[in-house]
């Protein structure tokens, strides 16, 4: 039974559990809700509860399992022989999973009967063949190994499906049971209900938390692959970033210091153009822009930042590159390039305006008007009340505003291609081409990979430092907010 | 009109600091005062009572033009600061309330030190030469606030951290900081034990030699102790305007003194 049909089942069942446990409530209680102990719902809602939320729960858990545990018994079925050459047994399995999917939608599609799917044999028919006429383009023929081996793992797999479905719907049925018996008037069912909801909060915090260990995790073990392979005082010390290709002879050079001088100079340049047009924008919209204009003005910023940032990469191309050439580098003498840390640096600033000033504004607007009352009533002019007292009362926020936006111009990896070029460098003239950590983990990236080489590997020790940059950032942000609160609050 | 024949027997003993001729103020649609005319008197304190949301704060905020932070706020007829009308153009608010201080109704500190608030005032006027001056002037606001004894180990700790009622006398403390030659307290005392009332109103009283203060309480008790001249708003009108003494042991509207003794409010 598919899936979809499992959890609306499991779903009605609740349903009727809610109405079913409700009446069951009323009844125990005469009719009359002031003897229940809790309100009528929630004895539906209890019911409710303990049909739908284990059943689903164990569901998710069997479906994360199931293809852990088919694996492990098809793998023992493919024989020695079947593993070519230069092969190995995970590359034979995901033929073997790719072929068993073939199937599965050669039968769907009803160019072959489930009986065909099984029986079919490579002596006889041509499976690639008529895969390949139901859209499934395989790589090789097929060999008879796989071939029994896919049709083993769809048998298992239906199987185990079959098992599932019986043991979810057993669940959903007991928690139904269990919960429906329970139900009489002096079950506290407003606290039971209560922990539920707290569990499920609880869980679906952990699953985030869950999910961004398991991110960090396979970012560490790559990168310990490559430090396996490559000195890591090269790779943190090292000024010079100049990778060899696959076997084009010559050690690779991969030093980080470039990238992040780059990454750096670029970003507080876009800062240093954010920062201040936003947050001085930020507060014309919030103190002197009457209702009107800041219904014209606002939105008018906030599309700014509805730009993709590829739009950006090409206005920095094509026009601010050539036109800070023309205007600055060339005649001060300071460079013939038009990519520059320049032309990235403002671009991505410009990016950035919106963020500040709408995140600027939102927390300058929440600054209570009894402040600037209080300031205004002492004689205060509207500037002196603006920075003395509105601006020191929002600073947490504007600070978690411009460190938010920090972590985006670090992150940002289009404006920096098109406008800054791809060599790195360390050089402190801003009109010439740097680049930065994200522009080069897609450049290790991109093309033929192996994930075998430093080369390759480097891209996650990249991606690795930078997450620990932007944490340190966030971490840093979180201080000062913490700071500034204990002081005012 | 009563108050009239009042206010002109009042006019020959002591100079007149603000009057008011028709004000009237609108928020959008609502009229939340009508037609009022009184006459404030230098170095006298006032006291506006009446009913909750008859318009004692909003007249009072009219006179140091805070309404104008208001969008809805609209504010019509004259008022006078020493023969002046303050909605003039040509005149500036900010030159304004640094003459005509206030006390909000709520307290609002800034989010600063206890001593930073009371400097506030003190240092966008340049009233003190130098630190020790502005020292000075911080010690003597937070005793007339009648603080200084409760603050003084912990001028550095925030002044929103303080209670309620602490807040409210760093604000009159801060409010008295800057030497305005009006001071308006809008409920100054909702806040505060009997015995911090106490030193408020010693406060009050000490400020009349100087200043001309207004002062907006629900306590007839408080009205009748600190004040000379009393004003009863109802509904936002001005009923009655006169002596203290006179408004309380002898009304002349029925208003008045059903208000005073309990019937109406
Ligand atoms: N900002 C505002 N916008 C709209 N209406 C307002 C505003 N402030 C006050 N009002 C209205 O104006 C009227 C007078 O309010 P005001 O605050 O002056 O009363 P009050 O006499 O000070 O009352 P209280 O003793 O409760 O402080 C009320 O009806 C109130 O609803
Ligand atoms: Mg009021």
């Amino acid at each position: 039974m598919p899936v979809l049909w499992i959890v609306l089942i499991v779903l009605a069942l609740g349903g009727v559990g809610y109405m079913l446990g409700r009446r069951r409530a009323m009844a125990s209680a005469d009719g009359d809700v002031r003897h229940l102990h809790s309100l009528p719902t929630y004895y539906g809602s209890n019911v409710a509860l303990l049909t739908i939320a284990p059943a689903l729960l164990f569901m998710g858990l069997w479906l994360l399992m199931q293809p852990i545990l088919i694996e492990r018994q098809i793998i023992g079925l493919i024989p020695e022989s079947a593993i070519a050459e230069g092969s190995s047994r995970s590359l034979v399995m995901s033929d073997v999973r790719r072929v068993a999917e073939g199937l599965d939608t050669a039968v769907a599609q009803g160019a072959m009967t489930p009986d065909q799917a099984d029986s079919i044999r490579t002596e006889f028919t041509d499976v690639r063949e008529r895969l390949g006429r139901v859209g499934v383009a395989l790589g090789s023929n097929v060999r008879p190994e796989v071939l029994r081996a896919a049709q083993h793992y769809r048998g298992l797999q239906a199987r185990y499906s079959a098992i599932m479905t019986v043991l979810v719907l057993a669940v959903a049925v007991v928690g139904f049971g269990y919960s429906y018996l329970q139900t009489t008037k002096d079950f506290r069912a407003r606290n039971v209900v209560e922990t539920g909801i707290k569990s499920l909060l609880i869980l679906a915090s952990t699953i985030a938390i869950l999910t961004t260990v398991g991110i960090i995790l396979s970012m560490l073990f790559e990168t310990r692959n490559f430090f396996s392979q490559y000195s890591w005082t090269n790779f943190f010390f090292g000024t010079t970033w100049s990778p060899s290709f696959s076997g084009r002879g010559g050690a690779s050079q991969l030093g980080i210091l470039p990238l992040l001088w780059g990454t750096l100079y670029i970003s507080v340049v876009a800062l240093l153009v954010a920062v201040p047009i936003g947050l001085f924008a930020a507060i014309y919209m919030s103190e002197y822009a009457g209702p009107k204009m800041r219904a014209i003005a606002k939105p008018l910023i906030e599309i700014l930042a509805g730009i993709p940032t590829i739009v950006y990469g090409l206005f920095a191309l094509i026009t601010v590159g050539p036109m800070l050439r023309d205007y600055f580098a060339q005649p001060l003498g300071l460079g013939e390039s038009s990519a520059s840390v320049m032309t990235a640096g403002v671009v991505m600033g410009i990016m950035l305006i919106p963020f500040v000033s709408s995140l600027s504004d939102d927390i300058i607007n929440a600054v209570p008007q009894s402040m600037r009352d209080g300031s205004l009533g002492l004689g205060a002019t509207k500037s002196e009340t603006i920075r003395q007292v509105v601006i020191p009362a929002a600073l947490p926020g504007v600070v978690g505003a411009i460190l938010l936006a920090a972590s985006r111009a670090i992150g940002e990896t289009m404006i920096v291609v098109l406008g800054a070029g791809a060599a790195a460098r360390i050089s402190l003239n801003p009109f010439e081409a740097m680049t930065t950590v994200t522009v080069k983990i897609v450049s290790q990236l991109t093309g033929d990979t192996d994930f075998a080489s430093p080369e390759t590997l480097v891209a996650f020790a990249l991606g690795l430092t930078l997450f620990v940059i932007t944490l340190g950032l966030n971490v840093l942000a979180l201080y000062i907010v913490r700071k500034y609160r204990e002081q005012y609050e | 009109m009563n108050d009239m024949r009042i206010v002109e027997r009042e006019v020959e003993t002591k100079a007149v600091k603000i009057s008011a001729r028709n004000c009237q103020v609108y928020y959008g649609e609502t009229h939340a005062i009508k037609d009022v005319n009184i006459d404030i008197e230098d170095k006298t304190v006032t006291a506006f009572i009446g009913p909750s949301g008859c318009g004692k704060s909003t007249f009072l905020r009219c006179l140091n033009r805070m309404n104008d932070t208001i969008d809805v706020a609209r504010v019509e007829g004259e008022i006078l600061l020493d023969g002046e009308d303050i909605y003039d153009p040509k005149v500036d608010p900010v030159q304004l309330r640094a003459k005509v201080g206030m006390v909000f109704q709520k307290p609002n500190p800034f989010p600063k030190t206890i001593y930073d608030n009371v400097a506030y005032g003190p240092r966008i006027h340049g009233l003190a030469g130098n630190k020790a001056d502005l020292d000075v002037i911080v010690e003597k606001s937070l005793r007339r606030g009648a603080i200084w004894d409760e603050v003084k180990d912990r001028l550095d700790a925030p002044g929103t951290g303080l209670s309620g009622g602490q807040q409210q006398r760093l604000c009159i403390a801060r409010a008295v900081a800057t030497e305005p030659e009006v001071l308006l307290m809008d409920e100054p005392c909702s806040a505060l034990d009997p015995i911090a009332t106490a030193q408020v109103e010693e406060l009050i009283d000490e400020l009349r030699e100087q200043y001309s203060v207004v002062i907006v309480t629900h306590s007839m008790q408080q009205a009748a102790r600190v004040s000379q001249k009393t004003a009863f708003f109802h509904l936002g009108n001005l009923v009655e305007f006169g002596e203290t003494g006179q408004i309380f042991t002898n009304p002349q509207d029925p208003r008045t003194e059903s208000y005073i003794t309990g019937r109406i409010g």
